[in-house]
Order: structure tokens, then C-alpha cells, then sequence
């Protein structure tokens, strides 16, 4: 489903990535993991679009992504959200979701002013998702709250419903855990689950928790200083002698 | 108090001085062919040492006197009120809305001209402001130069009149989406500018549209504007006590009444009324639909609205088209209302004021945004002695307004979206 190939990305003098390669299958949750700096983010980038890659190719269903503006890839259906969360804070938290939804504005402004039965169903049609996904991540009681006065917590759960409701194939998550407690860190972690075998979506994660990598991962990528360390099923990873190295010499 | 605190009291203090002094304390006076340089009276010399003072110590104690500025809401009663609940806010508001929109229909028929061509300037001030407030309160894109598009629908009638003899009905609508094609122009150089850089840019397109118009002689008549740019028309009906065109009947021959030049006034009155309630109508429906959220998306996070599949060259370029498509509507009304225009009347302090009252208003609230313009127009028509501290006393409302109340009188309030639980 998604290739990316012998990745590259350079800031100047910089090489933040180098040569990556990673490979998702349908229904399958893949993690990327690496010390801080290890470009990890800095792939994510260039897999939504937002950098252009200085090398190597992405591949999303066998189409060619790299260089495509962002929202393209988006409407794609790859969908990613942001190591620190990004939502429309000055918005309730239903437009959130309803914003996600409207990538094609310009088709419908004379039927939305007129107000056509067309228009109205799929208005509600919206709706009715966005209650769906709220429901889903225990959110639908906060629907009409400001984004930006959610507890940290749930502006993450938001975030992968703002991602879902746009109905994507594969779910870019960069790091989702980062600042939840152990029972949300739980939640999280059935949620990923259900996302792939209830709604058969790809993942790819960005995690530094580890026992939630290594607990619904089907397979990790190691990269380190930008270069590809290590890949292989959370067991291979667990007893690879250089990731044990990269990681205790961090430490 | 860090002696910081008093260096930069004492250098605000010299600064006032060095300004003040040479333009108050000395006068060039022409004696015959001779021109000599005078000192002030005493009195200005002793007015510009206590304005030094006084800023020595507004600037020295600065942050008490700020600090006390921001308690100042526990005086007004309404401050610490819980807010309505939503149902009934709303249904307020609409009787609100409602019962002015009565009263502004029948009020211009009790009183006297002066009042109601003053009112008309209100509503034409009340679509200006409504256009922008899509642009920077919706969608977060500062534009200082959206008087250009209001020239560009006054001139779109005036131009039209002068060559082709367009009655007001059909200008209106050309004026508009004219203006609504420079916004779009307008938008593609600017796609990728945000905040002070787009703010720039905008105020020299606003710029580039006066001087323009004030150079092409030839078209636009130049700094002498264009004049006789005929009334609207009542079905036909003209509104002058002779008929200026061929087959045209007059308004007060066809109902049998006596002439009186205030039909006029009040018939522009009712159209810019008509015309203000339908923008104001548009644009509250496309708050609601797809791209009145995409707007604000992309005000509150770009990168976020575009990792979702939003292009901000469709969401922008829509802004700034509807934003100035509204502007040629408010434009082609001035022209007929004021029956002459010039360059003179599109310079960057309208856009300023058009600016300030969204901004006093509250961005994004239509109901602060009307408010705001109606005080805005009318207050100094009611202060006319102090008409030459205008400029000052509107300097003072902002900087007052920013520090008390950044939000604006009355800041957008979300709109409620009820939700039926899903299987
Ligand atoms: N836009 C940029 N310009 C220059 N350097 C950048 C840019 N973005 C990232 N980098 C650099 O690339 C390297 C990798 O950064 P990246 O954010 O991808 O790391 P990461 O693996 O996500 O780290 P973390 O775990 O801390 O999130 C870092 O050295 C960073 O400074
Ligand atoms: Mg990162």
C-alpha cells in the first residue's frame, strides 16, 4: 500500500534523513522509532507533503507522492497528525471535525446559499460523522466547547477523530502518547487497535513509549541520526544487539 | 520600581520634547516678503514641559497604571454575569436584530434629511465592514487596502454612467462582481503572504488603485472625480422633480404627490437598509456552511487545515473575493448617493476605519461589527467640536480597546450544533 524508498531529506549541511526505506501493508500498523532528532518527524514530513524530498521515492498505492502539495496527498487518503497538537482551538470541537470534511468548498457555495436538499443531506451527513467519531473517542458531551479548552488528553483523541472522519486509508500518528497517563495511554492503545481492524486503516506511528510500540506494533523501523538502524516484528527488535546499543547509549 | 523603568520614562519624556517643541513652541511667520522664525506664548511652553511630565509619569509607573486599566471590567455590572444560555442568547439576539431592522424601516420617515443621508453612509459603512470582517475576522488575513475594491465599484458605476448610461439596477450587480474579479486578482500574488507582509502588500494594492485613478486623466477625470452619476430608480421612476430621460416617468407624477427632494434620500436609505440586510444575511450563511469553517481553519492553523485536505488557494482566494465583492456593492451605493466621486474619497484612512470598526466591533461577530459602525459614523457627527481631535479621540478608543478589551465589544460566540447520538 505505502513504499517509501530509499528516502532522503537534507536542511543545508544537514542529512535529517537518510536513505530510509518503509513499507505498509493494508491493515497494518508499522512504528517508527529512534532517538530524539533521529528524523523521524522529518520523514512524516515529507510523506504529508510539507517537505519535498531532496531524494528517493514514496509510493502510496503505486502512485509517485513525493513533491505533491500537502492537501493533495491528504485528499489521497493519507492523513497524518502532529506531534504537537494542532487544532482549531478557537473553533468548537463538532466544526473541528466538520472542517475536516470540507475539501470540496468551491463545488457547493451556490447550493449551500440556496440551501438544496442535496447540500442539506450532505451537510448531515456530516454531521452525523462527526457524532459518530466523537462518540467514538468518548468526546460527543463536549461537542459544542472550544477545541482549545479540552484537556490535553482529549485534544489527542480530537486529533485522530479530526484525522478519521476525513475516512483515510493510512493514519500518520507522530506520537500520540506524548504527555497521556497510563489509563489514556491504554485507551489510546485499544483505540489504534480498533482503527485498523475495525476501520482498516493503515498506521503509521511515531512512538517513544515503548511498551506501546512493541505492544500493537506488526513491525518496527529503527533509524538513527537519520540512517535506517534497524526493521523487523517488535520480537526481532526487542533482541537486535545495535538498537540495544543505540538506545543505551543514548540513555 | 527598577531604575530601568525610569531611563525609559526619562528618554519618553525627551522624545516628546523634541517633537513637540518644534511644532508648537516655534511659529514661521510671513512678514511682507520675508519670512521669521517666533517663539510660541509662554503658556505653550509651559503646556509642551507638563505634557513631558505627564508622559514621564505615565510611562515611569506604567505598569500600575495598566495593571489598575484591567480591574476596570468589576466596575461594569455585566462582567461577572454567567453567560446565557445558548437557546435564549440566540432568540435575544434575533429579537435584537429584529426590532432594529423595524425601526431603522419606518424611522426615516420622522426625521429630517440630514439624519437619514447620515444613516445611509452608516449602512454603506455597515457592508464595508461586513466584507472585511470576512477577510480579517473570519479569515484571518489582514487587509489593509479594501477601500481599492470599494473604489472599484463607485468607479464601476461612474465610469459605466458617464460612457454608457447604466441605470443603477444594472450597475449594482457589475459593480460588485468587479469588484469581487480585482479581489481574486488581488489574491494570487498574496497566496503565500501572511500577517504584516500580506498587511503591506494589500495597502499598496489599495494604493496602486487611488493613484490610478487619480492619473488617468483621460478615463477617470482624474483628482477632479466624475460627477452626474444618476439616482437609483423606483421601477422605472425617476426621482428628480423633471424627467432627465426620454420615456422615463417621475416618482411623485405616477402617486399624484407633491415633489419633495427627500424621496430621494429616504428611496437610498431603504436600498442601502436592503442591501445591508442581505450582506449581512450572505455572509452569516456562509459562517455556517463549508467554507465559512474552512476560513476560520485556516486563520486558526494553515498547516493543520492543509494536512486535511484543504487548499488554501481555494479558501483565501474565496475570502478575499466575497470580502470585495461586498465592497463594489457598498461602493456603487456611494456613488449614487453622493452623485460625484474622486480619488479623494478612497484613501488609506478609510480603510483604517473600515478596519477599526471590525476590529472594535469583535472579528467574526456580525452584531459587534454593526454596532461598531454605527458608532464609529455617528460619533463624530455628534461631536463635531471636537471634529479636530478626531483622529486623536479615535487613536485613544483603540489603544484603550486593545488593552481592556482585545476581544471587541461583542466577540463572536460560537454557534451551537446540536448532534443526534449515532449508532
Ligand atoms: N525545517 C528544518 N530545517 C532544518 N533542520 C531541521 C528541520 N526540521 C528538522 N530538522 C532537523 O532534522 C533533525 C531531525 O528532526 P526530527 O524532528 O525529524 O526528529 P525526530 O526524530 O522527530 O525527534 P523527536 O523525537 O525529538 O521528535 C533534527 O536535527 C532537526 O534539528
Ligand atoms: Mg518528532
Amino acid at each position: 500500500m505505502l513504499e517509501v524508498q530509499n528516502l532522503s531529506m537534507r536542511f543545508g549541511g544537514l542529512l535529517a534523513v537518510d536513505q530510509v526505506s518503509l513499507d505498509v501493508k493494508e491493515r497494518e500498523i508499522v512504528s517508527i522509532i529512534g532517538p530524539n532528532g533521529a528524523g523521524k518527524t522529518t520523514v512524516f514530513n515529507c510523506m504529508s507533503g510539507f517537505y519535498k524530498p531532496t531524494g528517493g521515492k514514496i509510493l502510496f498505492e503505486g502512485k509517485e507522492m513525493q513533491g505533491k502539495p500537502d492537501y493533495k496527498i491528504s485528499r489521497l487518503g493519507m492523513v497524518r497528525t502532529f506531534q504537537h497538537v494542532r487544532l482549531f482551538t478557537q473553533m468548537s470541537v463538532v466544526e473541528n471535525l466538520l472542517v475536516a470534511q470540507h475539501r470540496h468548498l468551491n463545488t457547493n457555495m451556490l447550493a449551500g446559499l440556496l440551501g438544496t436538499p442535496n447540500y442539506k443531506a450532505r451537510e448531515q451527513k456530516s454531521l452525523d460523522r462527526a457524532a459518530y467519531w466523537l462518540e467514538r473517542v468518548g468526546l460527543l458531551d463536549l461537542a459544542n466547547r472550544d477545541a482549545g479548552n479540552l484537556a490535553y488528553g482529549q485534544q489527542r483523541r480530537l486529533e485522530i477523530a479530526r484525522c478519521m472522519v476525513t475516512e483515510p486509508k493510512l493514519l500518520m500518528l507522530d506520537e500520540p502518547a506524548a504527555g497521556l497517563n497510563p489509563a489514556e495511554t491504554k485507551e489510546l492503545n485499544q483505540l489504534i487497535i480498533s482503527l485498523k481492524e475495525d476501520y482498516n486503516v493503515s498506521v503509521v506511528l511515531i512512538e517513544h513509549d515503548m511498551s506501546l510500540v512493541m505492544d500493537i506494533s506488526d513491525r518496527i523501523n529503527v533509524i538513527n541520526q537519520g540512517k535506517p538502524l534497524a526493521s523487523g516484528t517488535p520480537e526481532e527488535i526487542r533482541h537486535n544487539d545495535d538498537v540495544i546499543k543505540a538506545y543505551l547509549g543514548e540513555a | 520600581m527598577a531604575a530601568n523603568n525610569y531611563r525609559h520614562a526619562l528618554f519618553c519624556a525627551i522624545v516628546t520634547l523634541i517633537i513637540s517643541f518644534p511644532i508648537l513652541g516655534l511659529n514661521l511667520e510671513a512678514q511682507g516678503v520675508n519670512i521669521t522664525l517666533t517663539g510660541a506664548k509662554t503658556s505653550t511652553y509651559i503646556a509642551i514641559f507638563m505634557a513631558a511630565v505627564a508622559v514621564f509619569v505615565f510611562q515611569a509607573f506604567r505598569d500600575s497604571f495598566m495593571g489598575m486599566l484591567g480591574k476596570l471590567p468589576t466596575l461594569n455590572p455585566l462582567a461577572h454575569k454567567e453567560p446565557m444560555e445558548q437557546s435564549k442568547r440566540v432568540k435575544l439576539e434575533s429579537w435584537i436584530m429584529t426590532g432594529l431592522l423595524v425601526l431603522a424601516l419606518f424611522w426615516p420617515f420622522f426625521v429630517s434629511r440630514g439624519s437619514v443621508d447620515l444613516a445611509t453612509l452608516v449602512l454603506i459603512y455597515i457592508m464595508l465592514a461586513l466584507g472585511l470582517n470576512v477577510v480579517v475576522g473570519l479569515a484571518g488575513l489582514l487587509d489593509l487596502g479594501y477601500v481599492a475594491f470599494y473604489a472599484v465599484g463607485a468607479y464601476t458605476f461612474a465610469l459605466l454612467s458617464q460612457y454608457t448610461g447604466i441605470s443603477f439596477w444594472m450597475a449594482l450587480p457589475i459593480g460588485a462582481l468587479l469588484a469581487g474579479l480585482f479581489g481574486l486578482l488581488l489574491g494570487f500574488p498574496v497566496l503565500r503572504l501572511r500577517g504584516d507582509y500580506l498587511a503591506i502588500v494589500t495597502l499598496g494594492f489599495g494604493e496602486i488603485i487611488r493613484i490610478l485613478l487619480n492619473n488617468w486623466t483621460s478615463l477617470t477625470g482624474g483628482p477632479n472625480g466624475i460627477g452626474g452619476i444618476p439616482d437609483p430608480t423606483f421601477f422605472g421612476m425617476e426621482f428628480g422633480r423633471r424627467v432627465k430621460e426620454e420615456g422615463n416617468t417621475s416618482f411623485h407624477e405616477t402617486f399624484g404627490i407633491a415633489y419633495s427632494g427627500e424621496h430621494k434620500v429616504i428611496f437610498l436609505y431603504l436600498i442601502a437598509l436592503v442591501l445591508a440586510v442581505i450582506t449581512a444575511l450572505i455572509i452569516r450563511r456562509f459562517m455556517r456552511m463549508p467554507v465559512g469553517r474552512a476560513w476560520e481553519a485556516l486563520r486558526e492553523d494553515e498547516i493543520a487545515a492543509r494536512s486535511l485536505g484543504l487548499s488554501r488557494t481555494a479558501v483565501k482566494l474565496s475570502a478575499f473575493t466575497i470580502g470585495a465583492f461586498f465592497a463594489g456593492f457598498a461602493g456603487t451605493v456611494f456613488a449614487s448617493k453622493q452623485g460625484f466621486i474622486s480619488p479623494e474619497s478612497f484613501v488609506f484612512l478609510e480603510s483604517a476605519i473600515i478596519l477599526a470598526i471590525v476590529v472594535l466591533g469583535g472579528m467574526g461577530s456580525q452584531l459587534g461589527v454593526i454596532l461598531a459602525a454605527i458608532a464609529v459614523t455617528i460619533l463624530p457627527e455628534l461631536a463635531r467640536e471636537f471634529s479636530e481631535y478626531r483622529m486623536l479621540i479615535f487613536g485613544a478608543a483603540m489603544v484603550l480597546m486593545m488593552v481592556w478589551r482585545p476581544q471587541g465589544m461583542l466577540p463572536m460566540k460560537r454557534i451551537h450544533i446540536k448532534l443526534h447520538k449515532q449508532e
